[in-house]
């Protein structure tokens, strides 16, 4: 396959940025897009100019780093998959690919298609965590859970907190992520004594970062790898306005 | 949005079902107008609940507005940099995205309505004709383009309930079974789109004169 590409490249946080356009020649329809991007920056090496930077990690799908709005589409077209599980064989030969970073203030551009995601990380440390006494593993059964429960709770843990939902979402929201977190720990017995001082501090956490508010669009479910449902959100929601009205 | 949205809608199926009236006759709309403005009394002097009511959907009305004003805002602040590839929509529902300039003609079509069928500033009629004659001469077919923006006003109503709706029950959390929760929607979108155009094309086609 011969593809053109058109990439964002921005030296660094301060750097205005641009389109570039490229061309990659004899791609093989098995390559991940990542692949397909290892072999362009091969080449850019070997002419000494910058290889294009971009994020990524165990191209397994399973650790959030990958991410790029290919053809306007967070994590391209493909649902429920992640930048490096998508395959070349997915386009056409002779086609012309738009790749930019995640779009939003609290996600500044580090390099190229590099966004920094702290935003996420403090968000997580507002409220993501129960706090239990870490001693030696509990028993299994220890504390029951129904199964109904533990499968939702399970649904909205397999969030990656790869940032496509706030890529793709038209007001810049981050409520699919926070409200996974709130999801996951909020269904589990050991999430109950913080659940409203939880929803609380994230939500506000998420505000203060500069997250726009979410409008139900779901462009956000859409494009999420894991697929979290959007009644995470409605979750959210319910656990934030029952916590800010006591 | 929610809280405010709510009201409105609350305001919009009295309004449609005192609109349908037309179809039992002059008098029978004529009364159910005076009606309005006549609520509670003796126990309380005219136009007292209709004056609250006013005062209630104007709040509704700027709150609304104000909402929505504050999340676009928040929005373009949130993105600064635009995506260089157009955003090609992945999420169903075309209703989502009349939101923004659907509310706008919506604001826009309130004001010429209230002009034309409160005041009458704009109606053939005048502001001292009874109601009934102000609604027959309002429609009339030679002012078949006041009906056609009444026409697109309701569908851009309609779209804007279909998604605002469901989306009052998820931003207070009460969204559950999403599917039913939608096709709801839709449903009352649609029984409203119908109820309201009802008067419109009856007067405009001589069924009701």
């Amino acid at each position: 396959m011969n593809l053109t590409l058109k990439i964002w490249r921005q030296n660094g946080p301060a750097d205005r940025g641009r389109m570039v356009t490229y061309r990659v020649e004899d791609v093989s329809p098995d390559m991940s897009f990542l692949e397909m991007l290892d072999v362009l920056n091969e080449r850019l090496i070997l002419e000494g100019d910058e290889p294009v930077a971009f994020d990524h990690d165990c191209r397994e799908g399973i650790c959030g780093m990958c991410g790029m709005v290919i053809n306007g589409v967070a994590h391209g077209e493909q649902r429920a998959t992640t930048t490096c599980q998508l395959h070349m064989r997915h386009f056409e030969d002779g086609a012309t690919i738009t790749i930019e970073p995640w779009r939003a203030a609290p996600f500044p551009v580090v390099k190229d298609l590099v966004v920094d995601r702290s935003s996420f990380d403090r968000i997580i440390q507002a409220g993501g965590f129960v706090s239990v006494p870490a001693g030696s593993a509990p028993d299994a059964h220890a504390v029951p859970v129904p199964k109904k429960d533990a499968d939702a709770a399970f649904d909205a843990a397999t969030c990656i907190g790869c940032g496509a939902c706030v890529a793709a979402c038209p007001n810049g929201s981050a409520s699919l992520f926070t409200a996974a977190k709130i999801t996951h720990l909020g269904l589990l017995p050991q999430g109950q004594p913080e659940r409203a001082s939880r929803a609380r501090a994230m939500v506000e956490q998420m505000d203060a970062e500069g997250f726009g508010g979410c409008t139900n669009t779901g462009e956000c479910t859409a494009v999420c790898p894991k697929g979290i449902p959007l009644d995470t959100i409605a979750r959210m929601n319910a656990d934030y306005l029952k916590a800010a009205s006591k | 949005m929610a809280v405010t949205g709510a009201v409105l809608v609350l305001f919009l199926v009295a309004h449609m079902l005192g609109n349908l009236k037309i179809f039992l006759g002059a008098d029978s709309f004529n009364h159910y107008a005076e009606w309005l403005r006549t609520m509670g009394s003796p126990a309380l002097p005219n136009r007292t609940l209709l004056t609250i009511t006013e005062i209630v959907l104007t709040l509704a009305v700027v709150l609304h507005m104000w909402s929505a004003v504050s999340l676009a805002r928040r929005a373009a602040k949130a993105r600064p940099v635009k995506y260089a590839a157009r955003r090609r929509s992945q999420a169903s529902g075309y209703a989502t995205h009349t939101m923004r300039y659907g509310g706008v003609i919506i604001l826009l079509f309130v004001i010429w309505h209230l002009l034309d069928m409160t005041f009458g500033v704009v109606n053939p009629e005048g502001g001292d004709a009874t109601p009934y004659a102000r609604m027959v001469a309002g429609f009339q077919p030679s002012r078949w383009w006041v009906t056609l923006f009444y026409l697109v006003a309701m569908v851009m109503v309609g779209f804007h309930l279909r998604h605002g709706l469901w989306s009052a029950f998820q931003t207070l959390g009460l969204a559950r079974r999403y599917r039913a929760l939608k096709a709801g929607a839709g449903a009352v979108a649609a029984v409203l789109v119908v109820g309201f155009l009802a008067a419109p094309v009856a007067v405009m086609i001589g069924v009701v004169k």
